[in-house]
């Protein structure tokens, strides 16, 4: 048996950013090629496994993304330090003093900043710009720098998963691998349907992976397994925290991309309460997942996300909590369960 | 133990600035095969004494502080996130989505995060978040953070070593551990040198918060001569051009009125004649090194102060360059033991 949170630690340590998920695809490759029917990948990177059901029935797809928020090298600058932008969303502020590992190579670099002591009043109080940061990877000039990266190389965050606190686990790209981890368990069930199951690529820099991946599918039904938003922080407006760490998977009502269907998410809650498995709804927003791509395929698709709370995503040191993810590993098995049940009833 | 390996080993150890306890035996036992004597005062600063050879030997003490910047719980959240200050010279804007270790009853892991750039607002995100609007988690509510963890306790940065191009590297504690370094690269050095001169090296405590250290090793060393080493700010665009030494273009030399004319001049000099790489490091002001602490300690200590340029400096990636580190320990050690102060009548004039 597979064991799903030992994966998730393993996917997070795997690089992929938007456009360069081969490691990450690769990987899952290996995990879920023993359990599923057909696997393959298509034109856009999109992993896509198929798992025959023991009766007949609608198509389901459930989809979680490989893809994380990362860096692309833009610029190669006097003194052998790089410039860059980020693929996906990034607040500039948080890349001060981190580690990256820059190109194919994975050449170690850091991301500087001028010394509190050479700041200026407003160099104090104004974050840094993107334009103005810089990676510095050791290069002694811009030749030097040159003959080592090549523009359009991406830089990775170079950070480790740690497990601390009560059941908390720190580590980069929890969004989405932790859909990945889940759908990967998911995987090894069989179903009275048919599931396809599509590791999608390019989700953070809009949707597109999914776009193909739906396409191919036309599914009846999909399930969005994905990290959400968190910030549960102290003198953060109630609203505005987005989500809670340790109340179980977030529900989506609507989002920037897609207003989720309602039968679907109702039997979603119905089947927690069935099951005593905590959830909760997502309080803003913000933000969008490969459900907005997915429902506008085709004629249409019934879509619903469901999603690990992620404190500090799209940082390197984002955090979940065990049991959230225990919880929508279960919600996500307890509705695939029932499911035909829906399907009775519209 | 190879220089950069050494170096690793300090960079690895935490000693917020004020509470180095922890660290004072870990660098006693680096200094321990190097020299005659290692001994710890009740500040915590580590000495290793070498003697001298000569029949009428001085005593030059050689330091480098040992502390780092870092944080102090000053509250715990009933969601039990905790509160904090700094501990020295902290810039707010390293502390987004950084780790640390906060040392409660047992160390414990701990993160600053960040709001997700989803929910941040255009305007919101030109600005620096305040470090009062900043909380460490560390993965407990409330009632179990409290059990753990007291107001006062300490926090330091959880950050690798990073090995890069050019024999560099970078690390949250390279202010001043490269100094560390550079101690233990002398004293290795002047295993294979005749001094005449007793020898002192002293990893400080408490230099960030104001010298503090330095002044209680001034006390207890009574030396003839002070060498200070520290850091400097190296290259990096953006900043201005006098203020910037470049990393691994040699050790930076201060000349001005805290330093002492005659025991600079003799450096320089002995830099030039070994080719030693160096770089003149002009210093109106009292540099906010332990030099200035050592110059006005007892009945005032000759002084000079070696700086090793370093990128980023008070921040997680603090950069320097093993060769600067390595050139600041062979000029040290080779002006111990040519020891040209000795000719020199008092060492008050030029």
């Amino acid at each position: 048996m597979l064991n799903p949170y030992e994966l998730l630690k393993e996917l997070t340590r795997l690089h992929g950013g938007s456009g360069d998920e081969d490691a990450v695809r690769d990987r899952l490759t290996e995990v879920i090629r023993p359990f599923v029917d057909e696997l393959h990948t298509d034109a856009t990177g999109n992993l896509i496994a198929f798992k025959k059901g023991t009766g007949s029935g609608p198509r389901v797809m459930l989809s979680a993304h490989m893809d994380e928020v990362s860096l692309m090298i833009t610029h190669i600058a006097d003194m052998g330090l790089l410039r860059f932008r980020t693929v996906g969303g990034i607040d500039p502020r948080i890349l001060i003093g981190k580690r990256v590992l820059v190109g194919p190579d994975r050449l170690p670099g850091v991301i500087g900043t001028k010394p509190i002591h050479l700041q200026t009043a407003a160099d104090r109080k104004n974050a840094t710009k993107l334009k103005d940061l810089r990676i510095d990877i050791g290069a002694n000039d811009k030749t030097q720098a040159e003959n080592l990266v090549k523009l359009g190389d991406r830089a990775v965050f170079d950070y480790e998963p740690v497990e601390f606190g009560d059941n908390k686990l720190m580590a980069k790209g929890l969004d989405d691998r932790a859909g990945c981890a889940v759908l990967a368990w998911l995987l090894q069930e069989r179903y009275t349907f048919d599931v396809y199951g599509c590791f999608t690529v390019q989700e953070e820099i809009g949707l597109r992976g999914a776009k193909t991946a739906s396409f191919a599918v036309m599914p009846d039904y999909a399930i969005i397994l994905e990290g959400t938003t968190c910030y549960d922080v102290p003198d953060t407006k109630e609203h505005l925290m987005s989500t809670w760490l340790g109340k179980g998977p977030a529900l989506t009502i609507m989002d920037r991309a897609v207003i989720s269907n309602r039968p679907l998410v109702d039997f979603i809650v119905e089947t927690a309460r069935q099951n005593g498995i905590p959830y909760q709804f997502k309080q803003t927003l913000s933000g969008g997942t490969d459900a907005g791509r997915i429902q506008g395929s085709g004629e249409g698709v019934k879509v619903a996300t469901m999603a690990v709370p992620c404190r500090y995503i799209h940082t390197p040191v984002s955090v979940l909590d065990r049991g959230d993810f225990d919880a929508m590993r279960r919600l996500a098995s307890a509705t695939l369960k029932r499911l035909p049940e829906l399907f009775g009833r519209t | 133990m190879e220089l950069n390996d050494s170096l690793k080993v300090l960079c690895g150890l935490s000693a917020v600035t004020g509470r180095e306890k922890g660290a004072a035996s870990q660098i006693a036992a680096l200094f321990e095969p190097l020299c005659d004597e290692v001994r710890t005062d009740a500040f915590g600063n580590v000495y290793a004494s070498c003697r001298g050879e000569g029949r009428n030997p001085r005593t030059v003490l050689v330091t480098a502080h040992y502390d780092e910047i870092g944080l102090v719980v000053t509250g715990i959240e009933d969601s039990g996130f905790l509160r904090f200050a700094a501990m020295g010279g902290i810039d707010a804007k390293t502390l987004p989505a950084q780790e640390f270790t906060v040392f409660g009853r047992e160390p414990l892991y701990g993160v600053i995060g960040a709001k997700p750039p989803h929910l941040v607002s255009a305007e919101e995100m030109e600005k620096v978040i305040p470090i009062d609007d900043l909380r460490i988690d560390i993965g407990y509510s409330g009632d179990e953070a409290k059990k753990r963890v007291r107001v006062g306790d300490v926090v330091g940065f959880r950050f690798p070593v990073i090995e890069m191009k050019n024999n560099r590297m970078a690390s949250n504690a390279m202010d001043n551990r490269s100094g560390v370094a550079a101690l233990l690269e002398t004293l290795r050095l002047l295993k294979g040198l005749r001094h005449d001169d007793h020898v002192v090296v002293a990893a400080t405590v408490q230099e960030e918060l104001g010298l503090r250290g330095a002044v209680a090793a001034a006390f207890s060393t009574a030396p003839d001569l002070g060498i200070v080493v520290d850091v400097c700010h190296a290259d990096m665009p953006d900043a201005p051009p006098d203020d910037q030494f470049p990393l691994g273009k040699g050790v930076a030399i201060a000349i001005g009125p805290i330093v002492h004319p005659a025991r600079t001049k003799e450096v320089i000099e002995l830099a030039k004649r070994e080719r030693i790489p160096y770089q003149l490091d002009p210093e109106p002001g009292d540099t906010g090194t332990e030099a200035a602490a050592l110059q006005v300690a007892r009945e005032g200590i000759p002084t000079i102060l070696l700086s090793i340029p370093c990128r980023y400096m008070h921040s997680t990636v603090e950069t320097i360059s093993l060769d600067d580190v390595r050139g600041t320990a062979q000029l040290a050690a080779r002006f111990i033991a040519a020891g040209p102060w000795k000719e020199k009548e008092g060492g008050t004039t030029c």
